[in-house]
């Protein structure tokens, strides 16, 4: 009974507590990216998410035999293998969306989402809770990245997964399909979660320096993106 | 040939830069930025790593994979080229190049998992495969200039987006605000400088 509970908990962190895109600040680029259309997002989270799911299955299942010293390499070969697997579906199945995501769809590879996971996960737990910590992660990527494009689309052109929702006497604001349209509702939305997470107690999400990269562990800066002045307001 | 080259470095600097128009490389651009001298280490060594990958994946794209229809490859094939290049480089630089290592060094094992790389690297294939005229003449050399061109690129944003949160330091910000928020909304209204340059490319070189 404790396991289940314990599994479920794995299992919904990532939709709110834990969202990988509003609270720990990961996959920044292909949210921003892709959100200028429903369907492109939707397309975007399901490809990232059952490569997250395939990559943290097997990373956990062969953390015991990977040796620490050449992890990232083995974990960006078995990455990169599920990323070509999902790419040559979407080709297959849906080359509309293909053509949306263009190349954000083999840069899933580098998604920090995924690489984070594994090092931080998969490396160090068994198969079902990662495998769980990634549908988790994965729901609530797509869930992040959904939403902001439904902001996007809808004020940017009007229109909800191609179709006119706006009055078309309303002229859309093209700056929100627009590259500083998605930084402002991104920073927004940023906000929005902070103060949701400051009523519940919560630390604010925040970029320090490296924390959101998978190689700090391996790199030689030490950035920890805290300077005097933080510190003393902190 | 002076002007296409020309046409590709500016194009890939200004109206197609990296991090405020295709949102590549926001990783090290809100994460690393603070500090001007990190921030311009980083840029370099991605500078760098672009040009370099991009002299060693193109050949082997359009000699190996390509001759032997294996272009779905493409995504873990170029991944694992990159990460090997750049440990290579590494090593031979810290071997033959201390003064050159110290200055990038550090940085190095960061940029294989940087998104605008791997990104410059699909984009020249993707320029050539477009039928992009400037590409068509030039495909080995425009996809170099164009690596640069990018990687200057992603330069100037850090440099630009450096000093912008330097004045914020000073800034008396909302609290709901404080911290990612703002951060992102400054990315945002530098951006928005940057949108200004549409069209200045065709305005100057033709």
């Amino acid at each position: 009974m404790a396991e289940k509970t314990r599994l479920r908990r794995e299992l919904t962190k990532g939709f709110i507590k834990e969202n990988p895109v509003l609270r720990l600040v990961l996959g920044t680029c292909p949210t921003l990216a892709i959100s200028t259309s429903v369907i492109g997002a939707i397309g975007m989270g399901i490809s990232a998410t059952l490569v997250l799911i395939g990559s943290n299955a097997v990373i956990s299942a062969l953390r015991k035999v990977i040796p620490s010293k050449v992890r990232i390499p083995v974990y960006i070969v078995v990455i990169a293998s599920f990323v070509t697997i999902v790419q040559m579906l979407v080709k297959a199945f849906t080359p509309a969306v293909d053509e949306m995501l263009g190349i954000y769809l083999p840069l899933i590879v580098v998604n920090c989402i995924i690489l984070g996971r594994a090092e931080a996960y998969a490396g160090k737990n068994p198969v079902l809770a990662s495998t769980i910590d990634g549908i988790g992660m994965g729901i609530g990527f797509t869930a992040a990245i959904i939403l902001m494009s439904i902001i996007r689309e809808l004020i940017g052109s009007g229109t909800l997964a191609g179709i006119q929702i706006l009055p078309p006497s309303v002229a859309p604001m093209a700056i929100f399909i627009l590259p500083p349209g998605g930084f402002f509702v991104y920073g927004m939305m940023m906000a929005a979660a902070n103060r949701l997470a400051e009523r519940k107690g919560l630390a604010k999400a925040e970029l320090n320096g490296c924390d959101a990269c998978p190689m700090a562990g391996s790199c030689g800066i030490k950035n920890d993106g805290k300077d005097t002045k933080e510190e003393v307001t902190a | 040939m002076v002007k296409v080259f020309a046409i590709i470095l500016f194009t890939g600097v200004l109206t197609e830069n990296f991090v405020l128009r295709q949102f590549l490389g926001i990783c090290p651009f809100l994460g690393v930025s603070k500090k001007l001298n990190t921030a311009m280490g980083m840029s370099a060594a991605v500078i760098f790593v672009m040009v370099l990958s991009t002299a060693v994946t193109f050949p082997i794209n359009k000699y190996i994979l390509e001759k032997n229809n294996l272009t779905y490859l493409q995504t873990i094939v170029f991944i694992l080229v990159i990460a090997v290049l750049v440990q290579f480089v590494e090593t031979v630089l810290k071997k033959f190049m201390k003064p050159l290592y110290n200055a990038l060094g550090i940085y190095l094992p960061l940029i294989t998992t940087n998104c605008a790389v791997l990104g410059v690297v699909f984009l020249n294939l993707d320029k050539i495969s477009g039928g992009d005229l400037n590409f068509l003449s030039y495909p080995y050399s425009g996809s170099l200039v164009n690596s640069l061109g990018a990687g200057v690129g992603f330069m100037l944003a850090m440099f630009l987006f450096a000093g912008v949160r330097e004045r914020m330091e000073s800034c008396e910000i909302p609290k709901f605000l404080q911290g990612l928020p703002i951060t992102l909304i400054a990315a945002s209204l530098t951006s928005v400088a940057f949108l200004g340059f549409d069209g200045v490319i065709e305005g100057i070189f033709k």
